[in-house]
This record gives C-alpha cells, sequence and structure tokens, in this order.
C-alpha cells in the first residue's frame, strides 16, 4: 500500500497551477449556481412532486442503468479484444466504436433508423420476423443512451487494460488458472477503478442523453419521455420548472459521483495497487 | 504598380468620409444597407431563404440572416439577450409572450396564414382518407407537442373532429413529425400544410375539412433591441409587398 488518501503536500504546489485549476472549477460551478440562483425555491417541491416529473425521473433512471448495464457487459469485451489481441483493422474497429462520441446525437439518432428502425437494414426484418418495433418504445431509449455512452467506458477500460502489467496475468496461468478465472481474479480487480470510472462516465452520459433519444424514440411521457426530454420541453412552457428538474438531475448525478468516488474508486484502487505491488 | 497603390488609397479615402457621414447624417435613411438578424419559426425555413435573396437583389448592401428555429425557442432565445432585429412567429400565443416580456417594437404585422393536413408517406401505404383513420390501431401516429404551434393545432383538430387517439411521440418541432413519416417510421401526423410541401416527392397531404380545421397566423415585428431597426422595418415591409407575398404563396402559405 503506497497510498491510501492524497498525500498531503499542499505548500509545493505553484500559484499559478491554483489559479488556473481555480478558473476551470469557477467554470463549471457559475452554471450551476446560476441555476441555484435562477431557482424557485418556493415552489420547488410542487414542481417536483408532479407526476410528470416523477415518471419522467424514474423512466430515466431505469433506462440510464440498463444502458450502463449493456455497456459493461458490450463494453469490456470490446476494451479487452481492442488492448489484448492484434488484428488486421484493430485502430479502425476502434474508431469505429469512437464514433458516436463525435456523431451530433441527433444524427446518431437517424442512423440508427436506418439500421433499427421499421425500414432500417436489420429493424426491417425485426419487424418482419418478429414484430419488434424499437423506435417509440423504452427499449429504443436504452438503445440511444447505449450507443452514444458505451464508447465512454471503452476507452477509459481499454487504457487501463494496456496500462496494466500482464506479467501477473501470466503468473496466475503459470499456476494453472483459467482464462476466465484469471480473468476473474487478477484482471478485474487490477482495472477495477477504471471500470467503475467508465461505467460512472457512461452512466452520466446516459443520463443527459437528449438528441439520440428524441429522435430515435421520441417523446412520449412515460415510454421514451426522459428528464432531459422533460426538461427541454418544460424550458418552452414553464421555465421554472425546467430549473427545477434541471436541477435535480444535477444534484442525483453529482451524489452518485461523489459516493462512487470516495467508497468504490477509493478502495479498488488501493486493492489495486496491492495486486500490483 | 505604384499608381495603383495610389488609387486605391485616394479611392478608400474619399468613400470612408463618405460612408460614415452617410450614416451618421441619416440613421433612418441608410435603412437599405447594413445586417439584420431573423429569427424565424421553422416552417418558414425555405420560403424565408427565398424571400431574403429576392430582398438582396432590391437592397444589395442589406445582408438578412436567419435563426430558425421552433416559435417557442426562439422567443426563449430573444428573451435571454439573442441579437435579434427581426421576430416571425408561426402563432400569436408566442408573439403575445414576447410582447409581455417588453421585447417587440411596435405592432407586430400579420404577414401570412396556414393550415394543417395530415402527412403521410408519398402514395399513402395505409390508406388514410381523414382524420377518423388516425384513431386506427396499430397505426404509428406522431405529433407535434403542445408546447410548439403545430401541437396546439393538432390537438384542437382533433377535439373539433371528436377524435381520441394516443400518439407514439410527441415531437418538439414540426419538422421532427416530418422527419418521422419520412424516414417511415410513422404511418402519419398533422403537420402544416406547407411543410407537406416542403417535403417534396417524399410524403403528401391528407386534406383536413375547414369546419375543423385551425388557421394560423404569422405575426411580424421589429424587436425592441434590434441593432438595425430601420433595415428591420424596410424588410418587414417588402414581406408585406406584393413580391414578398408570391414568394409566400409558392411555398403554400395564404394571405394574411
Amino acid at each position: 500500500m503506497i497510498w491510501r488518501r492524497r498525500p498531503k503536500r499542499r505548500a509545493g504546489v505553484p500559484v499559478w497551477v491554483t489559479a488556473l485549476a481555480a478558473v476551470a472549477v469557477l467554470f463549471f460551478a457559475l452554471p450551476v449556481i446560476g441555476l441555484l440562483w435562477r431557482a424557485p425555491w418556493s415552489h420547488a417541491w410542487a414542481y417536483l412532486t408532479e407526476d410528470s416529473a416523477l415518471t419522467a425521473l424514474r423512466l430515466s433512471m431505469v433506462c440510464s442503468l440498463w444502458a450502463t448495464l449493456l455497456s459493461i457487459i458490450f463494453g469490456v469485451p470490446l476494451a479487452w479484444l481492442l488492448a489484448r489481441v492484434q488484428f488486421v483493422g484493430r485502430s479502425a474497429v476502434r474508431a469505429l466504436c469512437m464514433m458516436s462520441m463525435v456523431l451530433p446525437p441527433v444524427v446518431g439518432g437517424v442512423a440508427l433508423f436506418f439500421a433499427l428502425g421499421r425500414r432500417g437494414i436489420v429493424g426491417q426484418y425485426l419487424d418482419r420476423w418478429f414484430d419488434l418495433r424499437l423506435p417509440f418504445t423504452t427499449a429504443g431509449v436504452v438503445i440511444a443512451q447505449t450507443f452514444v455512452a458505451m464508447p465512454f467506458l471503452v476507452v477509459t477500460v481499454e487504457a487501463a487494460l494496456r496500462q496494466l502489467d500482464t506479467s501477473f496475468e501470466d503468473a496466475a496461468r503459470t499456476l494453472g488458472a483459467s482464462r476466465w478465472y484469471t480473468f476473474r481474479r487478477v484482471t478485474l480487480p487490477a482495472i477495477g477503478p477504471a471500470l467503475a470510472a467508465g461505467s460512472a462516465l457512461a452512466w452520466a452520459r446516459a443520463l443527459g442523453e437528449f438528441g439520440a433519444t428524441i429522435t430515435f424514440a421520441g417523446n412520449f411521457p412515460g415510454t421514451t419521455q426522459t428528464m432531459p426530454l422533460a426538461v427541454y420541453l418544460a424550458l418552452e412552457t414553464n421555465p421554472e420548472q425546467a430549473i427545477v428538474l434541471a436541477l435535480v438531475m444535477i444534484a442525483i448525478s453529482f451524489a452518485v459521483l461523489v459516493a462512487l468516488r470516495d467508497r468504490w474508486f477509493i478502495r479498488a484502487g488501493s486493492e489495486s495497487t496491492r495486486v500490483q505491488r | 504598380m505604384r499608381t495603383k497603390r495610389l488609387f486605391l488609397v485616394s479611392f478608400v479615402a474619399i468613400l470612408v468620409p463618405l460612408v460614415a457621414s452617410c450614416g451618421a447624417a441619416s440613421g433612418g435613411e441608410a435603412a437599405g444597407s447594413g445586417d439584420i438578424v431573423v429569427f424565424a419559426a421553422s416552417s418558414l425555413t425555405d420560403a424565408f431563404t427565398d424571400l431574403a435573396a429576392a430582398f438582396n437583389v432590391v437592397n444589395p448592401d442589406a445582408k438578412v440572416t436567419f435563426n430558425f428555429s421552433g416559435s417557442s425557442e426562439l422567443v426563449t432565445q430573444i428573451s435571454q439577450g439573442a441579437p435579434a432585429d427581426v421576430f416571425v412567429s408561426a402563432d400569436d400565443t408566442n408573439m403575445k409572450k414576447l410582447a409581455a416580456a417588453g421585447e417587440v417594437a411596435g405592432d407586430p404585422v400579420a404577414i401570412a396564414k396556414n393550415t394543417f393536413q395530415i402527412i403521410v408517406e408519398n402514395g399513402n401505404p395505409q390508406g388514410i382518407t381523414g382524420l377518423a383513420d388516425l384513431a386506427k390501431p396499430g397505426l404509428v401516429v406522431v405529433l407535434c407537442a403542445e408546447t410548439v404551434p403545430c401541437g396546439q393545432g393538432a390537438a384542437k383538430i382533433l377535439k373539433n373532429s371528436n377524435v381520441t387517439m394516443t400518439p407514439k411521440s410527441l415531437e418538439d418541432r414540426v419538422k421532427g413529425v416530418v422527419a418521422k413519416v419520412t424516414a417511415g417510421e410513422a404511418d402519419a401526423g398533422i403537420v402544416f400544410a406547407t411543410d407537406v410541401q416542403a417535403a417534396g416527392d417524399k410524403a403528401v397531404g391528407v386534406e383536413i375539412p375547414t369546419d375543423v380545421n385551425v388557421v394560423t397566423n404569422y405575426p411580424m415585428a421589429v424587436t425592441k433591441e434590434a441593432p438595425n431597426a430601420a433595415l428591420a422595418q424596410v424588410f418587414i415591409d417588402f414581406v408585406s409587398a406584393s413580391q414578398g407575398q408570391a414568394i409566400l404563396a409558392k411555398y403554400g402559405f395564404l394571405a394574411p
């Protein structure tokens, strides 16, 4: 165990680093303070407990957690493949899987139509053979969110896998551990912090997803209207409610990210140092 | 080379004070020049792009730039200080909202009217003949959300005709409905007649009877904070006059 917590060496921090960092913090804090400043505190509870708000909030939570789960299930193997296996066109495959990070989400939504919509390359068969239609459904929301969120997990986990010293895995394998056992007991704990960070990033991205969702899944209360969509529409009729809903999203993600940082990241972090030593 | 530069310098030397005095002396008289920014409802996209080109022929020194979006979003943007000279709304409600916020100078002018149609994919594969068909089970219908003019119109039309149906989606703008129908993901929607025309050969319209249909106004006004109010007024006059009206009619808008 090299260090559990941040080493206490504040005296050596150059002033200009602190100054620039302070500007960055202010840059992020001011918009939030602006929202807090304009929030209609006397009506906040009434806006929040409106059925439409609660429905959107519930839907957002369910969809973003599903999107995170799917990102982990498919993203970790993808990251492993990209980090560990040499194959022709690997850079191209990686770039392809990162595409949705730079694609404007609305365009992503249209592209999902062409792939999975009723007339899409695959979607037409889903419709014809299984009577399965993804647009305008909650499953469509999860797909749109996964599409934009998964790259964040893949990038983070792949970077961790690349930095990992493979000698521990090799040792486990020579000692007779199966591939799966090695992955589960050696690799996974070592990349734990990265996996947690990647999952948190993917979840946060899924929670805030707007463009791909409204394009591919549409906007209907209860089935596809997530919080960002509700906030956007409220902004046009009732800006006060929009501010309250936005603050709730901020509060939830803030709480989750802080809690993760303190419990999961640090504990997993110290564990990984132990493994590496 | 030298004489050329000398010529250029003297040319500029004469021109600059000339232009400057022009601007300083009149203010109102130099109306046909400068820049204006027009915030217009997204249903006007094609018509107004065409209008600006025609306006430029008459006023070669004027430059018109656009911001097309949902009317209510434009109201939000102007209220938050976006630099607009002219606002054109797809309904009276949003113009009133902007006026109530103290952002409109003078009285708005009605420049056009619009009605609604049912938009279906080209060839009308589902055989939709009227509003009652929208309630058919299994049909995927998308409408605008009631926060935007097309959604309010659609809701009123359905109420007028006693049709109850559940849409699959409530889009935040009229082009969202058009996009979902032309992509083949939705079977039908209710949009402005002009949007059906703008969709070209990808979609066709099914008429809605006039006794249940809704007619919307397009009011146009100079904004309070307009950086170039004079040119803004010239542009509004141009749109209201015969040439502007002819262009609007070409895109399916009705006379105000």
